[in-house]
């Protein structure tokens, strides 16, 4: 068997569609779109399809509101520090976030904390919900922005945006949400979820990397994160990644279309890999939510063993796949994630994040499992916890 | 990330297991640490005749175990005392540098595992296996988190590049 990526969630692979569109783009030479004769003119038309695609995707009825950015970094850090700037008037500094961010959108606000922010975090449940009511009782007068992503990168749990976006919308606060995992991925309505921002990226809908967005709600107060030229309704600086965005565009438009059907067959994947499992190795847990949680992604604790190690074996056998473990770094950070949803440290140590794709297939399922269970088996074998359990 | 000599060891690691009526038994680190080590000794006439280790970590620290059980076999106690954990950090062409110092405690539990068997012979009462508990540094040893690589103070328990853990409200 050749090479397995249960990995996705670090690198999709680039659709033959968005490869080909990429190419013919490279060779149309295509000018700059802020150019004012029939290059730009050429370039400005591939700018715009490529928008409508994006807006389409996430039912933005105006796709003057979406701005193309390099990824979900860019636009993450776009949006939490453009609109704390840009609405931080008479000294209203205050931000609410969850403890289970993205670290891109845990160390924005770290910065804005270094300029005088406020930041208040809120825990999360077990499953690693964040509770709307967290979020209201967090809010005070102070309060210009709360930032909650979509879905957990690590664990997969969706948030309850749509609630807490009625707080935001009733206490008069901005609410961006972080959904770089989500768009493309699970259907995304921004009208429905009421967000005032969202962030996203395309290589999660198996675009290429280094072409991302950035949804703006008409009327809202954000500055620009790169200062520069009048590009992107002024809003960002810099002349376009035109080639990326053109990828991003197509894939947008696959991702639309083959929405349902791509879920469908991942979820029978991951099924697949949930029910089987038990069959291969014992104690576990499964990290997440059982319902609101990505389709494509389990997060695994395996008792006993640490998740490194287990990285390592696997891809020993050619199977890509991601832990979330300190490796030992000492007691100093596993994933803040799992921490925050109150598994034992030992355990956070031992898991494995899966992330399939539609390049899966059910015998790359049954192979990864007999694979994983001989890496558990002997790194169990070695290990001093399982001997002080019963098993000895 | 690792050397070709440390991903020998994490592969086929050297001496895994336990010793049926070890006369030294060391423990070390805690799964709170992320590491934590067993060594088994059978020392006859001062020199270690077999010795084994178990092992909960990463690569890094699976392939510590392996190459000081290698270094460690066939030595006498006192040349095995002189074991540093430096020594098997070289004898594996080194560990990256966020590595260093949690998964490196291979010299720690071989050590421990000495003192034990002294221990035993000197008639001292066994007491509780020694635990290296969760954050202890040796001389000049430095932490750095696994996600920034930024250095980590000593006494701080977080990264602060990394965390609001200090704001969250309780």
């Amino acid at each position: 068997m050749g090479f397995i990526n249960l990995d996705h969630i670090s690198a999709n692979p680039l659709l033959s569609e968005v490869q080909e569109a990429m190419i013919d783009a490279i060779k149309k030479d295509y000018g700059n779109p802020s150019s004012q004769h029939k290059l730009g003119d050429q370039a400005t038309e591939a700018l715009d399809n490529a928008r409508e695609s994006v807006a389409r995707l996430i039912n933005c009825t105006d796709s003057r509101r979406i701005i193309f950015t390099s990824g979900g970094t860019e636009s993450v850090n776009h949006a939490v520090k453009g609109i704390a700037w840009a609405n931080a008037e008479k000294g209203k500094k205050h931000i609410v976030t969850s403890n289970v961010e993205h670290k891109t959108v845990i160390r924005s606000l770290r910065r804005l904390k270094m300029l005088g922010f406020k930041i208040t975090s809120v825990p999360v449940d077990s499953y690693g919900r964040v509770n709307p009511d967290h979020v209201a009782n967090a809010i005070n007068d102070e309060t210009i922005l709360v930032s909650i992503m979509h879905s957990n990168n690590e664990i997969g749990t969706i948030q309850p945006i749509e609630k807490i976006a009625e707080i935001t919308k009733d206490k008069n606060v901005i609410f961006h949400s972080d959904a770089v995992d989500s768009v493309g991925v699970v259907p995304i309505d921004v009208e429905k979820l009421g967000v005032d921002a969202l962030s996203f990226a395309s290589n999660p809908f198996y675009g290429p990397t280094g072409a991302g967005g950035l949804y703006i709600r008409s009327g809202l107060k954000i500055w620009p994160l790169l200062e520069g030229g009048v590009q992107e309704n002024n809003r960002r600086g810099g002349a376009e990644n035109l080639i990326g965005i053109i990828g991003m565009g197509v894939a947008a438009d696959l991702a639309l279309k083959d929405m349902a059907s791509r879920i469908n067959y991942i979820k029978t994947l991951k099924e697949k890999f949930l029910e089987e499992l038990p069959r291969y190795i014992d104690e576990y847990i499964i990290n997440g939510h059982p319902e609101y949680c990505l389709p494509n992604l389990v997060s695994v604790a395996i008792k006993y063993i640490e998740g490194e190690s287990v990285v390592l074996m696997l891809d020993e056998e050619n199977i890509a796949a991601s832990t979330r473990s300190a490796c030992a770094s000492g007691s100093l950070r596993a994933s803040h994630v799992l921490l925050s949803t109150g598994l034992e440290f030992a355990d956070a140590q031992g898991t494995l994040v899966l992330t399939f794709g539609i390049d899966n297939s059910e015998a790359e399922i049954e192979h990864f499992l007999t694979v994983l269970k001989k890496a558990v088996d002997t790194l169990r074998a070695m290990s001093p916890l399982y001997k002080k359990t019963t098993h000895a | 990330m690792y050397s070709e000599t440390v991903m020998d060891h994490f592969k086929s690691p050297r001496n895994v297991g336990t010793i049926e009526g070890a006369n030294g038994v060391g423990e070390i680190g805690n799964p709170l640490c992320g590491d934590m080590m067993s060594i088994y000794l059978e020392i006859e006439d001062d020199i270690i005749k077999d010795i084994k280790f178990q092992t909960f970590g990463c690569g890094a620290a699976i392939a510590v175990s392996s190459m000081l059980t290698e270094i460690a076999k066939g030595k006498t106690l006192e040349e095995a005392k002189k074991i540093t954990n430096k020594d098997v950090a070289e004898a594996l062409d080194g560990l990256p540098k966020n590595k260093l110092h949690c998964s490196n405690l291979g010299a720690d539990a071989l050590h421990a595992a000495i003192q034990d068997y002294e221990d035993r012979k000197a008639g001292k009462p066994k007491g509780e296996l020694k635990r290296k508990e969760a954050h202890e540094h040796n001389d000049e040893e430095k932490c750095y988190c696994p996600y920034c690589d930024t250095e980590i103070p000593e006494g701080d328990t977080v990264c602060e590049m990394c965390s609001l853990s200090t704001d969250n409200p309780k």
